[in-house]
């Protein structure tokens, strides 16, 4: 019995998302089974579980509180893509040719004034196609005492991304970084080298289809597989 | 003196000129000569990475002309471990084992940052008992008085100042004596737990506590009389790795470096995390924008932290026998832990209950312990401020039981981008201070 046996039922398959009349809901991918089993070894019976993954869906206006004052003043500069809500926290995803002016705006703008950068931290998203790589990027305004987050996605052909160190040159080491673990191309970037990794390392090791690596581990007649090996759940 | 063949010498032809490869012998005798073809005596030295005065494994690449340093750069990732890469391959509660190792001098903001940011995902912000959250803030604080001693005694160490050494490493070693109490460990704890801390405190910790804090008022004076007025302390720090607020802005400097630049922004005040908005306490800054004021923020933090702690210690002494985890079972480590003599592991008691009286009991640690729980997909960033500053963990779930991703903003690895502004035109040995005032770990910066 191979994996595809599994999810041949009526109401099975890939891209099963849950009932819902919004749009915006859309599964980016799917976790099936249980317990990490894949094949014949599998006689738990749950073999045939289908659990989208559903990441919290864009907010509608109003958001609310100093969230729309920041809305609207970004959106006087640039055309406001999915912004979500989630937990007290904000994203507003920004298409990359906006990445820049809205970094500028952001900082300059009086009623925004986010003069403080905590760096940009890149997620791969393997599922997520035409957008499998995404920065994000902490701001803080310490003037009105705000936190956002600006997040923006490129696709896994084509990795560039604007470079804002000109903007918030605390971002050099960072974006450093993250060109370094994903492989994301940060243009105008005065020496994107790499930073943490040895300058001649192969890959980008944080992209999720870079093996974590390591050996079997022997020890009283067994053997251990190494972490990314290993039986496990999912 | 006669002059040898050094094997490991030489001179190369490249683009930019003839470049000589130097490893000891007298300068003179290498430069003697080079004078008459417009040469420059342009020395780029490699300064670590073991160099005992580099805060751990940091090469600087200096390019000196005489003693003024005209370029600096640093070359890091020595210690890079892939920790956040490790994180994506292990359960929720296991991440703290690895957080915890990142910036080894300050291992509970590390784990603090990455506990509020998984509970924020998983929705019970609000269900942490009070407990945890004051033994968080216990920790915590007394964390940051251990880790600005350190930062204290190797800045001191490194300007000749042996006694600032050993003072230091003298009142850490009573902090880290405390952890041992309170923790079984000495580092590295993983005791902050999604969900709460691993344990309640020992009998007796609250007094061991309260003893650390009045040999501590007696012991923080010695610092400020022994270096405060100290003409050769100050002729080394006043004015050295000078950096303004706008400076400390654009490169995202945070903790005592912008506080020493006149700006009073802590975390704990201005964002409150773990209650901080009801400990009474100050947040201090120095008006001078170099080394010396980021010695003297320090020094008056260990004092607020100081008092904090007392303020801590009070509310314990009324929460005896409170809960230390979440209620919800779902979510709470399940194993009872107590501090053997070879440290913290799985009380008897609990092994004799899930072994021998409850097998459901058995099942559900086993269920929790092998395949944990799972978190709500979506991203949270809790930042903190740690002793170097803004501390966040950047977490991703996608609704699995292990994080999507795990990204830490280390404040330790962007304050040292402030080496290159901080040095650059002032003389090698204020390199070491510049550098010792920002007070970077190297295992928070490589990760």
């Amino acid at each position: 019995m191979s994996d595809e046996d599994k999810t041949t039922g009526p109401d099975q398959g890939k891209g099963k998302v849950p009932a819902s009349t919004d749009p915006e809901v859309q599964a980016v991918g799917a976790r099936t089974g249980m317990f990490g089993v894949r094949g014949t070894g599998d006689t738990s019976g749950y073999g045939g579980l289908v659990a989208p993954i559903v990441y919290p869906v864009p907010t509608q206006r109003p958001f609310g509180g100093w969230y729309d004052d920041v809305a609207d003043a970004l959106a006087t500069v640039v055309d406001l893509g999915r912004v979500v809500i989630h937990r007290g926290e904000i994203t507003f995803h920004v298409r990359r040719e906006d990445l820049v002016a809205t970094a500028q705006h952001l900082r300059d703008d009086p009623r925004l004034r986010f003069e403080f950068c905590s760096g940009v931290s890149g997620v791969n998203y393997p599922d997520d196609t035409g957008a499998e790589l995404h920065a994000v990027y902490h701001l803080l305004s310490m003037t009105h005492n705000r936190r956002i987050r600006v997040e923006v996605s490129v696709p896994d052909n084509d990795p560039h991304l604007p470079s804002i160190v000109a903007i918030y040159p605390t971002n050099d080491w960072h974006e450093r970084e993250t060109y370094d673990m994903f492989g994301i191309i940060f243009d105008g970037h005065p020496a994107l080298a790499r930073i943490l990794m040895p300058d001649d390392w192969p890959g980008h090791p944080q992209r999720k289809d870079y093996p974590l690596g390591g050996i079997p581990v022997e020890y009283k007649g067994g053997t251990i597989a190494p972490p990314d090996q290993r039986r496990s759940y999912n | 003196m006669t002059a040898y063949e050094d094997i490991y010498a030489g001179s190369t032809e490249t683009t930019e000129g003839k470049v000589f490869t130097v490893s000891g012998r007298d300068w003179d005798d290498i430069a003697d000569g080079l004078d008459s073809d417009g040469f420059d005596e342009r020395v780029i030295v490699n300064m670590g990475p073991q160099h005992p005065s580099t805060h751990g494994v940091l090469r600087l690449i200096l390019e000196i002309e005489g003693e003024t340093v005209k370029e600096a750069r640093c070359g890091i990732g020595y210690l890079h471990t892939g920790i956040e890469k490790n994180i994506e391959y292990r359960s929720w509660v296991q991440g703290t084992t690895f957080v915890t190792r990142m910036d080894y001098l300050s291992p509970f903001f590390n784990e603090a940052t990455y506990c509020l940011g998984v509970e924020k995902l998983l929705d019970i912000e609000d269900q942490i008992p009070e407990k945890a959250t004051v033994m968080r803030v216990l920790l915590m604080e007394l964390n940051r008085i251990s880790s600005h001693l350190v930062c204290i005694a190797t800045g001191g160490m490194e300007i000749g100042a042996l006694t600032v050494m050993t003072i230091g490493f003298r009142e850490r070693e009573l902090v880290l004596d405390l952890f041992e109490l309170i923790t079984g460990l000495r580092m590295n704890h993983s005791f902050i737990r999604p969900g709460g801390v691993a344990q309640d405190l020992p009998d007796g910790a609250l007094d061991e506590i309260r003893d650390f804090i009045t040999l501590m008022k007696k012991r923080l004076p010695e610092y400020a009389a022994l270096c405060n007025a100290n003409p050769i302390f100050k002729a080394r720090l006043v004015d050295v790795g000078h950096l303004e607020l706008e400076g400390c802005l654009a490169l995202g400097l945070s903790g005592p470096p912008l506080r020493a630049a006149g700006y009073p922004w802590d975390l704990r005040k201005t964002q409150p995390y773990c209650g901080y908005e009801d400990y009474d306490f100050d947040v201090q800054t120095w008006d001078t924008m170099d080394a010396y004021g980021r010695f003297r923020v320090r020094l008056n933090e260990m004092w607020e932290s100081l008092r904090i702690v007392e303020q801590a210690v009070e509310r314990l002494a009324g929460l005896e026998g409170a809960p230390v985890m979440v209620a919800d079972k779902k979510i709470a480590w399940p194993s009872q832990l107590s501090i053997g003599s070879d440290g913290l592991g799985n009380s008897a008691e609990h092994i004799r209950h899930i072994m021998g009286e409850s097998m459901e009991a058995l099942i559900h640690h086993f269920k929790l312990v092998t395949e944990g729980f799972r978190v709500p997909p979506g991203q949270a960033y809790v930042p903190i401020e740690s002793p170097r500053g803004e501390l966040g963990a950047h977490i991703v779930s996608d609704g699995g039981t292990r994080p999507f991703r795990v990204h830490y903003r280390d404040p330790s690895f962007t304050n040292l981008q402030a080496t290159s502004v901080m040095s650059e035109g002032g003389q090698i040995a204020d390199v070491i201070v510049a550098i010792a005032s920002m007070d970077p770990v190297m295992g928070g910066v490589d990760r």
